[in-house]
């Protein structure tokens, strides 16, 4: 019955994806209701003038999964190879170079070293110093090569898989394999991982979020507690949905993204986020990030969404005429406008980094700096 | 008796022997194959002295010695020794604190950095890094220890004052040797083992540049053809660096050794007086090869560049103002051109065996070469290019059977034109991480990964079919007329080596963990490789249990099988079960290397079972078996 579930919600997302490609014309979502005036709670909202990368200006291909900034360079992983932005101008990596495959689906930082850690559709890459070095689920112990997520926290290397979580020691080159045999994990299709030095967190397409406690060792499971009912029976009572595709641990606070609304859970409490009650433009949501532990950005299929805690911002070329479109939502839900320039590529965002006060954001249709406006 | 007449008539017949020896460049023969010289079964402690550091202030010659785990330090002027250093097992490679206060060892069977106090000349600190440390270097401002470890594969970062590692850089394969820029800010690693690429394409070996201020790689410069390099030298200007290497010819078959068949000895220069683009020139004439470069020392002036011949057994001079004319007129690949080297080696200095690093004295008039198997360090004078001296190291006079032994495995003077020894195969006594096409099975047949020598007592037989019922036959006339092309030893040198050979110890594994207890992951692997079940309830045959034909302390039973790997350009399918000892560093794997990890011995090659039953586990099952092969 769940697989079957699944298998209707994967339905359900290949629609919600192409409806997301024709926002213009076929979108049903409510307008919000635009007040005359910007409520003062959200006048410290971030403005940010978009710039926009396409193939047109370099980027080596429009669908961007995954985005990274690495100091003053930035990472773009597309449909078709990993693009490199440095001094103005774009390099592209791709099989030729060694990269596991052209679709690069995400990417992490090695701090320590700067080693780049790129998951594709077809394996496990790491770039250091121009060098690049695959890992497969043949040639090493990665668990699948559908590599979804990658966190790189001290000397491990947290992958999320489509069969499987997993863990690379970067010291002894052991591989350790996270799945339904070991850990509370039902479902082993692995969407999206968050490491730190205190918690491990997997974004589990519809098992919920497993926590790994890197002191205890110990593996904790995070469940929808309406189980597989898509209604929410009673709102903040844990997290929103099952299938979770992201998660974000920062400040001790948990930060998830399901197709179903958001959540935030601060290890005592959970609070969840809705398009009913909160500013969010869509439940659908592709990826959220932690700013701390009271603001998030959400990249959802009908925008990308600021949380500062109260108030919420939405960025987006609008659903209706496409051009752009800023809204902001106070706490009291008065909802206005700010008229605004430019916007993201497309209201289709599946990824985000920070750059200092800017943002980047990868889309459906190109790569998205935002540079914030004083 | 023979008259005054027939004595002439010898005398001229002798004479013109040697002459027409002369012209077909044999005379090197009667003047190099010696016969196993006088020794005795005794086992001594030889100082072994593998590299060498004088002091800042010039006065004191550090000598690292690697047969007797200490640092011994000598009066720069007069040799005569003032201490000795008793530091961690096997080091390989020692430096100076950039303020000169402290001397770093790498000990790469302890796993463990030696601090040493150079005014106490004191221990003073011992710390843990990676596996096998080879070299270690300190950055300029004393803020980081860079360590480049040969099994792990990397660099650890450690805090230069409390020992702690901060992280660890990714480097290439075998990483063993840490080379700073003249202005310290970039560190340049090199590699003993080829990078792993497609098999049977040509090997690569590469520089990886770290940025020593802010521990990251920051580029890595692809040595391309290279499987094997060494040190690194500046010139002081910051503008010429060169990187001794081998470059092996194990793409084409093994079928001479004229014209340099099986390796090119050469150098890789690069800095801003190369260009871009990094050039490698050879090293070898064409009756005269300097067989294995190791060390390499750039004269403070900048006119000369001196490199040790480790086979060879003497110090290259090349004239740098020629060596850069030549290479920026000459473009193209030049590395096998025997005829290049005439245009820049300007002499070939015969020292000690087995020569390795290389320091010159503070007034930068005499270079020193240590040599490792002698005991000894040469004096050159580097204006005449002369050995002006040659120093013994206080220890045994005698040669026991396991040094000449050693010696033999390391000399190439018994192969054709002392073009190659054993360890130009089997680096440091280890394996080279190649496949090579061997004439004894035929041309294009039977392409064979190279195997780790050690713990290969009592294995017997050898090579990978089995074929070679002992060690004697493996080295004696296999060698002979397959490698050296040329004599062979005498039966009393062949003892020796084969002697040698027995004796050398696995090194320490790596994967155990210290109290001798597997891990709950090697335990799971190690339930599966004794199972005679699989998972399934079903009986696995006796024969395709992984601990039927891997048994045993060193992972065999020595008996012939035939696993499945057989591939198109193979005779026979059969093969001798592999000893496990170490495996875990002697990749790639299979007998034609084309396994490129443990995982794809099963992932890829084991289609039908027939290399053990292993179809039947998890992705994690087959995880924990490798893990607990790590152990063995």
């Amino acid at each position: 019955m769940k697989r079957l579930c699944v298998v209707a919600m994967l339905l359900a997302i290949c629609q919600s994806m192409i409806a997301a490609q024709h926002a213009a014309t076929t979108s049903t979502a409510p307008k919000p209701h635009a007040s005359a005036a910007t409520p003062d709670g959200t006048k410290a909202l971030p403005r940010f003038r978009f710039e926009n990368f396409t193939t047109t200006n370099g980027l080596p291909d429009d669908h961007v999964y995954s985005v990274l900034v690495d100091g003053g360079r930035i990472w773009a992983g597309t449909d078709n190879g990993l693009g490199v932005y440095e001094n103005g101008k774009w390099k592209t990596i791709g099989t030729k170079d060694g990269l596991a495959h052209r679709a690069v689906l995400s990417l992490a930082l090695d701090k320590r070293t700067g080693d780049i850690w790129a998951g594709t559709m077809a394996g496990l890459s790491r770039i250091s110093g121009g060098r690049i070095d695959t890992f497969t689920q043949l040639n090493s112990g990665l668990s699948n090569d559908v590599v979804y997520g990658v966190s790189v926290e001290g000397e491990n290397v947290w992958v999320a898989t489509a069969a499987g979580a997993c863990r690379f020691d970067l010291h002894t080159g052991q591989w350790a394999l996270y799945n339904e045999r070991n850990t509370p994990m039902e479902e082993i299709w692995v969407y999206g991982v968050s490491a730190t030095p205190s918690k491990v967190y997997y974004a589990v397409w519809g098992s919920g979020v497993l926590e790994y406690d890197q002191k205890t060792k110990v593996w904790d499971k995070y469940e929808d507690p309406d189980g597989e009912n898509e209604m929410v029976l009673f709102k903040d009572q844990g997290l929103i949905h099952e299938i979770t595709t992201s998660v974000s641990y920062v400040d001790n606070v948990l930060w998830v993204a399901t197709y179903f609304g958001n959540s935030r859970y601060d290890g005592r409490y959970w609070h969840n986020f809705l398009t009913k009650d909160s500013g969010l433009p869509s439940n659908f949501t592709n990826v959220v990030k932690g700013v701390n532990g009271n603001r998030a950005w959400f990249g959802t299929d009908k925008g990308l969404a600021y949380f500062d805690g109260t108030n919420w911002a939405v960025y987006r070329p609008s659903l209706t005429t496409g051009k752009p479109e800023m809204t902001v939502r106070d706490a009291q839900g008065h909802v206005s406008e700010i008229a605004v320039a430019t916007a993201p590529a497309h209201n289709y965002i599946l990824n985000i980094d920070f750059q200092g006060n800017d943002i980047w954001v990868a889309t459906a249709k190109g790569l998205s700096h935002g540079i914030l406006q004083r | 008796m023979i008259g005054f007449l027939q004595r002439c008539w010898v005398g001229q017949v002798a004479a013109g022997v040697i002459a027409v020896s002369l012209m077909c460049g044999w005379i090197w023969k009667s003047q190099t194959v010696r016969a196993a010289v006088d020794r005795t079964g005794d086992v001594f402690t030889y100082a072994s002295p593998i590299e060498l550091i004088v002091s800042s202030d010039g006065k004191r010659l550090y000598v690292l010695c690697q047969g007797s785990d200490e640092v011994r330090v000598l009066d720069a002027a007069s040799y005569a020794e003032i201490k000795r250093i008793p530091i961690g097992h096997v080091p390989r490679g020692f430096s100076l604190s950039p303020d000169g206060k402290q001397i770093f060892v790498a000990n790469s069977w302890d796993d463990t950095i030696s601090v040493i106090d150079a005014s106490s000349l004191e221990v003073v600190a011992t710390w843990a890094v990676g596996a096998e440390p080879s070299s270690v270097q300190e950055d300029r401002k004393g803020k980081h220890l860079f360590v480049a470890d040969r099994i792990s594969n990397d660099v650890a970062v450690l805090n230069a004052q409390t020992g702690e590692e901060e992280e660890r850089l990714a480097a290439g394969r075998g990483a063993s040797y840490i080379s700073p820029s003249p202005d310290g800010r970039k560190l340049y690693v090199t590699h003993v083992y080829p990078n792993s690429t497609a098999h049977r394409t040509a090997p690569e070996s590469e520089i990886t540049v770290i940025d020593a201020a802010r521990a990251v790689v920051a580029e890595r410069i692809p040595l391309r053809g290279i499987a094997h390099g060494f040190h690194v030298a500046w010139s002081s200007d910051g503008r010429l660096g060169v990187v001794a290497e081998l470059h092996p010819k194990n793409l084409i078959p093994l079928a001479h050794l004229e014209h340099g068949g099986a390796f090119a000895d050469t150098l890789t220069l690069f800095g801003a007086d190369i260009g871009i683009e990094p050039v490698e020139v050879p090293l070898d004439e064409l009756e005269r090869y300097a067989a294995r470069p190791f060390g390499v020392a750039i004269a403070p002036d900048k006119s000369r560049i001196f490199v040790t011949d480790s086979g060879s057994e003497n110090v290259t001079v090349i004239d740098v103002p020629r060596l850069l004319r030549f290479v920026h007129a000459h473009h193209g690949p030049l590395a096998q051109d025997l005829s290049a080297s005439a245009n820049y080696v300007v002499a070939r200095i015969a020292v000690g065996h087995d020569p390795r690093g290389v320091a010159f004295t503070h007034d930068g008039d005499s270079l020193l070469v240590a040599n490792r198997l002698d005991d000894t360090i040469s004096v050159i004078d580097a204006r005449s290019n002369k050995a002006a001296a040659t120093i013994a190291l206080d220890g045994p006079k005698e040669i026991s059977i396991l040094r000449h032994g050693e010696q033999t495995f390391y000399t190439a003077r018994y192969s054709f034109q002392g073009q190659i020894g054993c360890a130009n195969c089997h680096i440091d006594s280890t394996f080279d991480g190649l496949q090579w096409d061997l004439e004894p099975d035929g041309f294009g047949r039977d392409i064979v990964d190279n195997k780790m020598l050690e713990d290969i007592k009592d294995i017997a037989p050898y090579k990978w079919n089995g074929g070679n019922p002992n060690l004697p036959t493996e080295c004696g006339p296999r060698t002979e007329k397959y490698f050296w092309r040329s004599e062979n030893y005498d039966d009393l040198t062949l003892t020796d080596l084969v002697s040698y050979l027995r004796s050398l110890p696995p090194r320490p594994n790596r994967w155990r963990q210290a109290d001798g207890e597997l891990t709950p992951a090697q335990e799971r692997g190690k339930t599966i490789f004794e199972r005679s079940t699989d998972k399934f309830g079903n009986p696995i045959v006796e024969t395709n249990r992984c601990i039927y034909c891997h048994s045993g302390p060193k992972g065999t039973n020595r008996k012939i099988f035939d696993v499945g790997t057989r591939k198109a350009t193979d005779n026979s399918g059969l093969l001798k079960a592999p000893q496990l000892t170490n495996i875990a560093i002697t990749g790639p794997y299979l007998h034609d290397g084309s396994a490129a990890t443990l995982e794809q011995i099963w992932t890829v090659f084991n289609p039908d079972d027939k290399h053990g039953r292993t179809n039947d586990l998890t992705k994690d099952e087959l995880n924990d078996l490798i893990e607990y092969l790590r152990t063995r």
